[in-house]
């Protein structure tokens, strides 16, 4: 498959240890990991590099010609005031903001749960719930958003039923403020499972002595569960809280999905949809790239906060 | 409540320790597949029986509705899908291979830019795979390539998180004494990686395969901004343009319900079949308190 050259370099005549260092073809990791580093530099660095480029330019009119002549010109933090002072995109992270406020600890206070319930000796039927909550990971968030959309909708939906037989009418979940919820719960549908996966394997990763010394001492499984289960697995919820809130600041595929049923849901519900609108519908490539790039500086610097706010280096590796 | 209890902790009604932990466990069981059974049920209704009878009422339209999906823009449902298993497919298969060299190399050679190579990849994890997309899409479509299988299936393939998983599976599950034995034995870098490290790995690259191709198999706004020819379009942008016709034309809401059905059926077998092969605990088994 490579094409590492084998010749050692030196001849084999130093001892074992020595020979660690000496004997290996110096280019053959620069080989292993070539065609990570070309595609990354490709299709990760050079389109955010090309996107911050893009995002100070922009078309200014230029003397010359009968009624002037555009150009693409360097405009400096033009894009950006732009971007930053439409209301339809900083209303959008406000909204995100609610929705992330309602997805993010309920789909992991969920998954905790739903963990600690395993790892429980007293649970039953483990297999069947552990393979059910796992399911929605497979559904993709289109397909989510399309099922959780048509058990909104109050023509189809079965709580609605339940309720308008009871006399007491439909539920709105189509509309302000419900949306909020309806749309986060398709996200902490999809989310629950792999979290819960994620932090029950770590569960099991803790030697059971440190629960059987705790029972000796008269602990039950309430102060098990909180006092040393949570503390110990912290660094898996470090980890599912990060992926939690990137997935939180890009969410797109739902609110899109679930528009054509809703007015709630405007085109520039969440800022990804507005930079979708900057870029598509208005043409506007450099104020998108700028929306762009703030959006990612916003991600890193709330992935940095949570790190150090936790003080856990999840992804430590000596 | 009958039976002998030890210590006073543990005085508690059966129903507390026993029925609670199980009928919380089925209460998230069940919210995670009513919308399933919900589609299932759903798909069997004709156009009529969808907005008139009881939710979860089955119906008599599913061999109808079946007929109507696989006829609908003729036979466009079976091309998505199609598509999706050639993106998720190729795109996790050579995403397999680029993360178990990269992580291979990255766990077993010391070398120079070593943490530079790692860390620059890490840090991509934060960065919203999805913010990219707009400028992949600028960069494609200045080289000719936006709309093309390529433009959707390249920029998938990197995946900084694979490339994390498999350098912390290849440093847990090859032992250097096994490279060092087959150096000394004459054996080239290359034939060491395919013959020791990858059989070793193999765990960590099944799950680095599944994850990737959920992954893929579930991306929207890379394919929706990059194709513009609905013929490539994975399954995921084809229901979503049915939905969003449907709004206007009901008729097709139960077309975009049967074929919400239909794919999710495949994936939910993949998962279940390859579940026991997974190596999960490699994501928090890397992580350090």
């Amino acid at each position: 498959m490579t094409t590492t050259t084998t010749a050692p370099t030196t001849t084999s005549t130093g001892s074992i240890p020595t020979t660690r260092r000496s004997r290996r073809s110096p280019i053959a990791p620069y080989v292993f990991v070539a065609p990570a580093v070309v595609l990354f530099v490709a299709f990760l660095l050079v389109p955010m590099l090309y996107s911050v480029y893009l995002s100070f330019r922009g078309l200014r009119l230029m003397p010359g010609g009968a009624f002037g002549k555009r150009e693409e010109v360097f405009i400096g933090f033009g894009n950006y005031v732009s971007a930053l002072s439409d209301r339809d995109f900083l209303a959008g992270f406000g909204r995100l903001a609610i929705y992330g406020a309602i997805a993010v600890p309920l789909t992991l206070g969920l998954a905790l749960l739903f963990a600690l319930l395993l790892d429980l000796g007293a649970t039953k039927a483990k297999r069947f719930s552990r393979t059910a909550i796992f399911i929605p990971y497979a559904v993709p968030g289109v397909v989510a958003t399309l099922m959780w959309g048509f058990m909104y909708l109050p023509l189809t939906s079965p709580f609605s039923y339940i309720t308008e037989q009871l006399g007491w009418g439909t539920i709105p979940f189509l509309e302000n403020p419900e949306i909020f919820g309806s749309v986060a719960n398709i996200a902490i549908w999809g989310g629950v499972g792999f979290n819960m996966i994620i932090i029950y394997t770590s569960l099991r990763g803790i030697p059971s002595e440190l629960f059987d010394a705790a029972r000796i001492d008269g602990a039950n499984e309430w102060q098990i569960a909180w006092r040393i289960k949570v503390p110990l697995v912290t660094p898996a919820l470090v980890l599912t809280g990060l992926f939690a809130l990137i997935g939180t600041l890009q969410v797109y595929g739902e609110p899109t999905t679930l528009r054509p049923m809703t007015s709630a849901i405007s085109q520039t519900w969440v800022p990804l949809m507005t930079i979708y609108r900057d870029a598509f519908v208005r043409d506007d490539l450099p104020r998108a790239a700028a929306g762009s790039v703030f959006l990612a500086v916003c991600t890193v610097a709330l992935s940095v906060i949570l790190l150090r706010l936790t003080q856990k280096r999840a992804f430590g590796e000596s | 409540m009958s039976q002998p209890t030890l210590a006073h902790d543990t005085v508690r009604t059966p129903f507390l320790t026993k029925a609670l932990p199980t009928a919380v466990i089925l209460v998230g069981a069940l919210y995670c597949l009513v919308p399933v059974a919900w589609v299932l049920v759903a798909s069997t209704k004709s156009r009529s029986e969808l907005f008139t009878t009881f939710t979860f009422a089955p119906g008599s339209g599913l061999v109808d509705n079946l007929h109507d999906l696989f006829a609908y823009g003729g036979g466009q449902y079976g091309t998505w899908a199609l598509n999706s298993l050639l993106y998720a497919g190729v795109g996790a298969v050579l995403s397999v291979v680029v993360s178990a060299m990269a992580g291979y190399g990255l766990a077993k050679y010391q070398f120079r830019g070593r943490n530079l190579v790692f860390y620059s990849i890490l840090a991509g994890v934060l960065i919203p795979g999805i913010t990219l997309a707009i400028p992949q899409y600028l960069l494609m479509s200045k080289l000719g390539f936006a709309g093309s299988y390529a433009s959707v299936l390249l920029p998938m393939i990197v995946s900084p998180f694979g490339i994390y998983l498999c350098r912390v599976f290849a440093s847990a599950a090859v032992p250097v004494e096994t490279i060092e034995a087959a150096r000394l034995d004459g054996a080239g870098e290359a034939r060491i990686f395919t013959n020791i490290g990858v059989p070793m790995m193999l765990p960590g690259m099944v799950t680095v395969f599944m994850l990737q191709f959920v992954g893929i198999w579930n991306n929207f706004l890379l394919p929706f901004i990059m194709l513009s020819d609905q013929s490539r379009y994975p399954i995921t942008v084809g229901l979503y343009t049915l939905l969003s016709k449907g709004s206007g034309e009901p008729a097709l809401y139960s077309v975009a319900i049967i074929g919400a059905a239909v794919s999710i059926i495949p994936l939910v077998a993949l998962l279940l079949f390859l579940q026991r092969f997974w190596r999960l605990d490699l994501i928090s088994g890397g992580l350090k308190g």
